[in-house]
């Protein structure tokens, strides 16, 4: 096995059983708490508005948003890596008719790689602080180089 | 019929019984099974689930306009279970189709993978097993609830859920063992490499199904940098407005809750049409490989080809129009989805007559 199509397989099945490891202990700890939480945040906003207390209402919808802003973003890590996991062990199997020499077929898989495992932890670290500048832009990056590199894909599997 | 047969080689690459063959008809069985599951919940309670949640929201707001606190807590119980029967009957779709995948990916793997056949055929089989019994335990969470369960929050359809997603990782972290011990020693014998060729339908299959990723990466993008934070800040918008109305015992909930419906339908179909384009492409990719062993005449192979290349570009289409077009678009929406289902049925089709010639051929020998 050449050792692009190594980095991509072993680091495809890696990730897809980072993101597994990472779905199970989130259904296990953490999925059903947080739901609970955004449901009664909700429902304490609309009891609040019964009971004609505007302020809380509100305060209840932002705790309700801020806990779904976290959750959205904690499904997408588990999805993401074990996606972009499943499609780097593809590219690996299939590398051979990408059309590039030796080394830069490694420079892709490693861009491959290192933006799938960067663009999904970009996106969790924005629950650590909300709107965090580096987080963002650590997910942007990560997702820019896993863009690029597979538009190289393409364009080799078109030569 | 398709020369391929003839190869030797190929027919080597799937012997009787073995665990490539096992992940080759359970990876399609799943895919299947997942798409075909997703279409009914799509045409038949997917729409009925959004309005009842928003007649649910809209007697919420009426309950708390009355200041009848109890009625609001009652009708979210109500809104709980709905957006409960949603969540887990998407999840069981979302988890079935990838387990398939990733049965089809070790399909892929098995030359790589250094264990005795033996084991590689029970690792095999107990992915396949894992891949049914999660979504299955997932589609059960709605209607087993905490019953005789012990735990507070968790019932015992998460638990086999979570069991079966356990022995998913376990097989996998196996699969990764034995690629680790190809590295350190090379193969043990058993499977062999798939066979090489670049054959129109591999061509087409590899080379949409990249584009159709990339497709899908893009959306992705546009969709996380232009829409994500705007339709949180909207969520949150919306709701606040009609908190204040509901508080102050004026109208105009209704058509707060109409927005809430409209910002959650077209939140859903840019999530849909992201995923599904991927997903899709990922199918295209992986079927590739199963090309030599669909045993069709070229022309219906061809015509398998562009009726799932077809129908993974107009389900997210027509799924993105769905917000302009309304029903119409969903329709059209769902027949790509069909056109995907029977294309990979027929090529199911294909393998399997490929196995039985193969199976028959080597009993006369």
């Amino acid at each position: 096995m050449s050792p692009a199509r190594t980095i991509l397989i072993v680091g495809g099945i890696t990730l897809a059983a980072l993101g597994m490891l990472y779905g199970l202990h989130y259904a296990v700890f953490v999925e059903h708490q947080t739901l609970d939480r955004m449901g009664s945040s909700l429902t304490q906003a609309f009891v609040h508005a019964a009971e004609r207390n505007p302020p809380s209402a509100r305060d209840a919808v932002n705790a309700y948003a801020s806990t779904k802003y976290d959750y959205v973003r904690q499904v997408d890590i588990h999805s993401h890596w074990i996606g972009l996991g499943m499609v780097l062990i593809v590219l690996g199997v299939a590398f051979e008719q990408v059309r590039f020499r030796g080394r830069s077929q490694i420079w892709i898989a490693v861009a491959l790689l290192a933006g799938s495992f960067l663009f999904p932890l970009g996106v969790i670290l924005q629950t650590v602080k909300h709107g965090a500048v580096f987080a963002s832009a650590l997910a942007i990056f990560g997702s820019a180089t896993v863009t690029i590199a597979l538009a190289a894909v393409v364009w080799g599997f078109w030569r | 019929m398709s020369t391929q047969l003839a190869s030797p080689h190929i027919a080597a690459s799937f012997a009787p019984m073995s665990a490539r063959r096992l992940l080759i008809f359970g990876g399609i069985a799943l895919i299947a099974g997942g798409m075909l599951f997703g279409d009914i919940f799509a045409v038949f309670i997917l729409h009925q689930n959004g309005g009842q949640t928003g007649q649910a929201l809209l007697a919420a707001c009426e309950a708390a306009s009355a200041g009848n606190s109890l009625a609001v807590k009652e009708i979210f119980q109500n809104v709980g279970s709905l957006l409960e029967d949603h969540g887990t009957k998407v999840d069981a779709h979302v988890h079935m189709t990838d387990a398939g995948y990733l049965a089809l990916l070790l399909a892929l793997l098995q030359p790589y993978v250094a264990l005795p056949p033996k084991r590689r055929k029970l690792l095999a089989g107990l992915f396949v097993i894992g891949g049914l019994l999660l979504p299955v335990g997932i589609f059960l969470i709605h209607y087993v609830g905490l019953a005789y369960s012990p735990f507070v929050v968790i019932g015992w359809a998460s638990v086999l859920a979570d069991s079966a997603g356990a022995l998913l990782i376990v097989v996998l972290l196996a699969e990764a063992y034995g690629l680790w011990r190809f590295r350190r020693r090379g193969s043990l014998g058993g499977e062999l490499e798939l066979p090489i060729d670049r054959t129109w339908e591999r061509r087409a299959l590899m080379a949409g199904g990249a584009a159709l990723i990339l497709l899908g990466f893009l959306y992705g993008a546009w969709y996380a940098g232009v829409d994500l934070y705007r339709h949180e800040a909207r969520e949150s918008q919306i709701l606040k407005n009609m908190l204040d109305a509901a508080a102050a015992g004026q109208g105009g909930t209704v058509f707060e809750v109409a927005s809430y419906g409209s910002l959650a339908a077209e939140k859903a179909v840019k999530i849909a049409a992201h995923s599904h384009v991927i997903e899709f492409g990922l199918l295209a990719m992986l079927l590739s490989f199963v090309q030599p062993y669909v045993y069709l005449s070229d022309r219906w192979k061809r015509g398998w080809v562009l009726t799932l290349l077809g129908g993974s570009i107009i389900l997210p289409v027509f799924v993105l129009l769905e917000m302009n077009f309304g029903l119409v678009a969903g329709g059209i929406a769902d027949v790509g989805g069909l056109f995907v289902i029977i294309a990979l049925v027929g090529m199911l089709v294909g393998v399997l007559r490929y196995s039985g010639h193969l199976d028959a051929s080597g009993a006369t020998q």
